[in-house]
């Protein structure tokens, strides 16, 4: 199993009773809730969050990508990808990943994500989402076109990184006379493809058709789903004459350990507390606008009893397994027992969630890399070596 | 007074079209919320007029085709429509959404139609003049937004059932492929409209949030042979609302035109 630090970058010095005048985090939040000066000091402290990363040992770290919000500082990750490329020595650095439908020219994704590739020397993950419906207000992207556009903008890059340029490429959304990248990936034929999801049958027969074999992550969904999921992926291989690996699995959870169970919940508490129903706010309508969903989905979410915008506690997602919360050896068998059901390979913590303070994070991170990691390195090897190289 | 429902088929996509009453030919095109049922302000209607009332393509018990992207699709979907009944000196009436299908319809072609009557129509933008953001409201804002008397927006029947939920959700998605961006309107238009050579009335509501007032008169000074009426304590849907006052002025309107 590898292990990832995953990065949200919220703006963690939010004024919270923002919620008394306003119903969201995202969107229609006016920016003067946002102070350049604490916000400079929240991406220089966080960049150096993830450069401890490195040091302490962890195989990745990951940046995405969010327009117009609280919740995450990312509007252009590839800045963050760029400022790490450099600092970082030995991790890989996942851009989990970019709105492709949002993309008027998908190829400048193609060359900024080659670009990290060749100053890393190899080091980089690209990952390719359709962003969640709130960009779509954002970016006043169309949401009804949002999985043409998706597709269409994945076989332009694809193109892009492994033909020998210059090309002529005619999509519906997409036209150009010349494609032709300079430069060329670094790894060859290309970078790994990593496609995070909250859960989509349609995603996940995308993702593990034999022309792609692309790493599905799972992203903060209760442990249960995450399980059914995982095997989705394993059956539709199968159905295609293939044995998936773990190396096709990821997961992406945010987790809390402390001394003991008692002092990582009071710790963690107010903070993931914060980040479940201050950071994530948002109305049905900005979460999940006309197209963003399959008609049949969107019906199923109309017709189940809805959990947006109902307050949650810490209670609530650790007892779904959506929040790893404890002591070093709570952690350790929580993980254990999942990877062991599930059988992901590679684990991606969110270390930093909502208000968690520096020297919180820290502390989270050094006990995660000193108590956690190596164990499961040495009790859940194997079965991941294809991501080794 | 009685109307049929039939399917038909044109460009490859079957559509629904209702269908009652007597007189010239009057073709109705709906708004954003669809035409599910037969309406008052379509019997009234009835009562002079052969009132034929399809329902778009990608909306309702309609089919999605294909080749649907854009209002301009749809202008040359109801041209085809036109011929396809064999229509001619159509009386054109459309609102909102319906409204911007009709009047690029007329910037093609006015040959097969006598009037134009545009109601709120979406289509164009007036700089500094905002429109209401439907894609942000609720449900209940959205009810709350579409009218100005909030008794009858709280009488607005709501989905009775799964098919009911999946008809106003389909509507939806289609209304979002037309309208998300450029928001309602086509930055085009505004070039052709010197060419709707028909009479024609704009009617709107003096309380719209979804498309303000102030685009009644920018849509006027626009169409060359035009005349603006504002419907005093009204919302975006006349026709609705104020079923009684609009019918007349319509076909008060239809008898000086014809």
């Amino acid at each position: 199993m590898k292990f990832y630090m995953m990065h949200l970058m919220p703006y963690a010095d939010l004024d919270l009773d923002y919620d008394k005048t306003h119903n969201s985090a995202w969107i229609t939040l006016p920016n003067s809730y946002y102070d350049p000066k604490k916000g400079a000091k929240l991406y220089n402290r966080y960049l150096d969050e993830l450069e401890y990363a490195d040091q302490l040992g962890f195989d990745g770290v990951c940046v995405n990508e969010h327009h117009q919000n609280a919740y995450g500082l990312m509007p252009q990750p590839g800045v963050m990808a760029g400022a790490l490329a450099r600092r970082t020595k030995k991790v890989k650095i996942a851009i989990l990943g970019r709105a492709l439908p949002l993309l008027n020219n998908p190829v400048t994704v193609a060359e900024e994500f080659a670009m990290v590739d060749n100053i890393t020397e190899g080091r980089f993950i690209a990952g390719f989402v359709r962003g969640i419906g709130a960009e779509y207000h954002a970016w006043s992207s169309n949401p009804a076109d949002s999985h043409e556009r998706f597709h269409e903008a994945h076989d332009l890059i694809l193109r892009a990184w492994t033909e020998t340029g210059p090309f002529a490429f005619e999509g519906k959304h997409y036209q150009f006379e010349y494609v032709n990248l300079w430069p060329r990936p670094y790894q060859s034929p290309r970078p790994p493809i990593w496609i995070p999801s909250q859960g989509s049958s349609e995603t996940i027969e995308w993702a593990s058709h034999p022309d792609r074999r692309y790493t599905y992550l799972q992203t903060f969904t209760p442990v249960a789903m995450l399980a059914k999921y995982m095997q989705m992926y394993k059956d539709m291989a199968a159905e295609h004459g293939y044995e998936a690996t773990e190396d096709q699995l990821g997961w992406s959870v945010p987790l809390y350990v402390a001394e003991t169970d008692e002092i990582a919940r009071r710790e963690a508490a107010p903070h993931i507390e914060n980040f479940l129903n201050k950071f994530l706010r948002m109305p049905k309508e900005m979460l999940l606008p006309p197209g963003y969903l399959s008609l049949k989905s969107m019906l199923g979410v109309m017709k189940a009893k809805s959990s947006i915008g109902t307050r949650q506690t810490i209670d609530d997602v650790i007892d779904k397994g959506m929040f790893i919360c404890g002591s070093p050896e709570t952690v350790r068998q929580r993980l254990a027992q999942y990877q062991g059901e599930i059988g992901f390979g590679h684990l991606l913590t969110l270390l930093q969630f909502g208000t968690l303070p520096a020297e919180l994070t820290r502390k989270n991170m050094e006990l995660y890399a000193t108590e956690v990691m190596p164990w499961l390195r040495e009790n859940r090897a194997g079965g991941v070596r294809a991501a080794a190289e | 007074m009685a109307h049929e429902e039939t399917f038909e088929t044109v460009a490859g996509c079957r559509f629904r079209v209702m269908r009652g009453g007597r007189g010239e030919p009057l073709l109705f095109l709906h708004g954003a919320s669809g035409a599910g049922r037969w309406l008052p302000f379509m019997d009234m209607l009835a009562q002079s007029y052969d009132v034929i009332v399809p329902e778009h393509p990608g909306f309702g018990a309609s089919d999605t085709p294909e080749w649907l992207d854009t209002v301009g699709d749809l202008a040359y979907f109801y041209l085809d429509v036109i011929d396809h009944l064999g229509l001619d000196k159509v009386h054109l009436v459309g609102t909102s959404i319906g409204g911007w299908i009709a009047a690029e319809l007329a910037t093609r072609s006015c040959e097969k139609i006598s009037s134009l009557t545009l109601v709120a129509p979406a289509g164009i933008s007036v700089p500094g003049v905002r429109k209401g953001d439907m894609f942000m409201w609720s449900p209940e804002e959205l009810a709350q937004n579409l009218f100005h008397n909030q008794e009858i927006a709280k009488a607005m029947p709501q989905p009775a059932n799964e098919e009911e939920l999946l008809v106003v959700l389909k509507n939806r998605l289609m209304t979002a492929k037309l309208g998300w961006s450029p928001r309602f309107h086509n930055p085009h238009l505004k070039k052709w409209l010197h060419r709707i050579a028909v009479p024609t009335l704009i009617v709107w509501g003096d309380d719209d949030k979804l498309i303000p007032t102030a685009y009644g008169p920018a849509y006027r000074d626009l169409i060359p042979a035009s005349s603006l009426e504002i419907i005093p304590e009204c919302g975006h849907l006349p026709h609705v609302e104020k079923a009684q006052e609009f019918t007349s002025k319509v076909v008060g309107f239809l008898q000086g035109a014809a």
